[in-house]
């Protein structure tokens, strides 16, 4: 991969010793040196070899310099508009999770509250104020357990629609749910006015129930919502959804669990990494990574064999989007949080995103009277791969662009820190997503993908 | 070329110009929600 122009090339292993010593040696040496490592290739060959990688340097697409770091500067100093908020409806859940940041709701220690219709229409209202000239604005409904709310949902989703036509902003509505209370008219809402859904389930039976337990109680959760998200996979028709789990370091095996999701029928899926504190003894550790890395791996290998049947399915983390994929500005900036994207409490109260509500030294504002800490806003602002001397001179930045502020502040106290183990994995990821790209484009370079 | 193929890809350096629009998707709305993956989401300019 050319990291700056994002040219991907496939090569074999004699272009890529010779491509390795390209940079380093005089033409003739890099052409000798080659031809010693592989004593079975002509010197006509590698000195054919030699020119098409100087044609691919000459045509921008190898070795590209890094010409991006400035404009970037100039990027981060546009004045900030919001254009994706983070609805926390419900401070409250029916399940009782292990790894849940929102500590079943309660956040930090908060009490259990609803997000009155009051608060919620202020945070429309101030999404749209502070959208500059943004047209599409994102609003999820998240929690806690945004259907122990689901009234509320509703009367905010016709409030933001009947406000589009005369501010000409579009509405994206989409939905986290744990699927307890999934009704049809649930169903039936959701499909008409929501983008996307994000079903939550970690995979197979005992481990899902094991980790994704009723508060109290003893029932499967399992039993109860695969039933309901098949059916809401089935009815959008598999797409503008996501069955979505968390993998913990006590199901590093967690391919099994997007495999057992694939065999239930899901077309859509998405199973990440836990975001914990050290201290949390599901924390995925430095010394699970070889094994996590090894799953992805075997799971890359498991979506090649099933390409092109009838059991394909989409994992969120491999897909990338090679030809009609972010710019570069976007693939720099990050995820927006604390600038773009916000989070809102059942109170109205702004953090920069849902994993730092109730972290209460970032709470920046709140949807009534508007973002007050513009110091926080500002330090979340410069988060880009140039801020983060980690991300320098690793392949991947242009696909995490930086990694998750709320993963580095976990681990390192700083939200510019770096979370190598996210790190490690990320960059895994994204080989296998290409490894697949690759793969789905074998045919030659006209092929559909 | 006989022993590089070049896979079909957005060339970065001409989204220069032309990107910053800031109409796409925020990433962590799309699924993730625990972590930042930015390759994977759509440019809402190439859609149009």
């Amino acid at each position: 991969m050319d990291i700056n122009s994002g040219a991907i090339h496939v090569v074999d292993p004699v272009t890529y010793d010779l491509i390795g010593l390209y940079k380093e040696l005089s033409p003739d040496e890099v052409r000798k040196q080659t031809g010693e490592l592989h004593p079975e290739i002509s010197t006509e060959e590698i000195a054919q070899i030699y020119d098409e990688v100087r044609e691919l340097e000459i045509s921008g697409d190898l070795f590209t310099p890094d010409p991006y770091e400035e404009k970037v500067k100039d990027y981060t100093k546009r004045p900030t508009v919001v254009k994706a908020l983070c609805l926390h409806v419900a401070h409250d859940c029916n399940l009782a999770c292990k790894y849940c940041f929102a500590e079943e709701g309660e956040y930090h220690g908060g009490h259990r509250e609803l997000m009155s219709l009051e608060v919620g229409k202020a945070a429309l209202d101030f999404l749209i104020e502070n959208s500059g000239s943004r047209h599409n604005l994102e609003v999820d409904f998240f929690g806690g357990e945004p259907l122990m709310n689901w009234d509320v949902v509703k009367q905010l989703v016709h409030y933001g629609r009947s406000r589009e036509e005369e501010t000409g902003k579009h509405f994206r509505f989409t939905l986290t749910t744990n699927g307890v209370l999934l009704s049809d008219e649930v169903i039936d809402f959701a499909n008409k006015e929501m983008d996307n859904i994000v079903l939550s389930i970690d995979g197979r039976k005992e481990l899902n129930d094991k980790m994704r337990p009723f508060r109290g109680g003893k029932e499967s959760t399992y039993e109860r919502i695969v039933p309901r998200f098949q059916k809401v996979a089935e009815s959008r028709n598999q797409e503008r959804y996501y069955a979505r789990g968390t993998f913990t370091r006590y199901n590093k095996d967690f391919a099994n669990d997007v495999l057992h999701l694939a065999d239930l029928g899901f077309k859509q899926i998405s199973v990440e990494p836990v975001v914990a504190h050290e201290t949390d003894d599901y924390a995925i550790r430095p010394e699970d990574v070889p094994d996590l890395l090894n799953e992805y791996d075997r799971l890359a290998g498991e979506m090649l064999q099933r390409m092109g049947t009838d059991k394909d399915f989409n994992f969120f983390h491999f897909m990338i989007d090679l030809e009609g994929g972010p710019c570069v500005y976007k693939r720099l900036s990050g995820c927006g949080s604390g600038t773009e994207y916000l989070a809102v409490t059942p109170t109205g109260e702004l953090y920069p995103c849902h994993q730092f509500v109730g972290e209460t030294e970032f709470m920046l504002g709140d949807v009534f009277t508007g973002v007050k800490k513009t110091d926080i806003v500002q330090k979340f602002k410069g988060a880009n791969v140039y801020s983060r001397p980690a991300c320098r001179d690793c392949f991947a930045k242009y696909y995490c662009s930086g990694g998750c502020a709320a993963n580095a502040y976990n681990f390192t106290g700083d939200i510019l820190g770096n979370y190598e183990v996210g790190c490690q994995l990320q960059r895994k990821r994204v080989e296998c997503a290409i490894m697949l790209k690759a793969a789905a484009q074998s045919d030659g370079p006209d092929s559909d993908n | 070329m006989k022993h590089i193929r070049t896979l079909k890809t957005k060339r970065l350096t001409n989204t220069v110009k032309t990107g910053g629009c800031g109409e796409c998707q925020t990433s962590c709305q799309s699924a993730c929600k625990t972590s930042c993956t930015v390759g994977n989401q759509s440019c809402e300019q190439s859609k149009r």
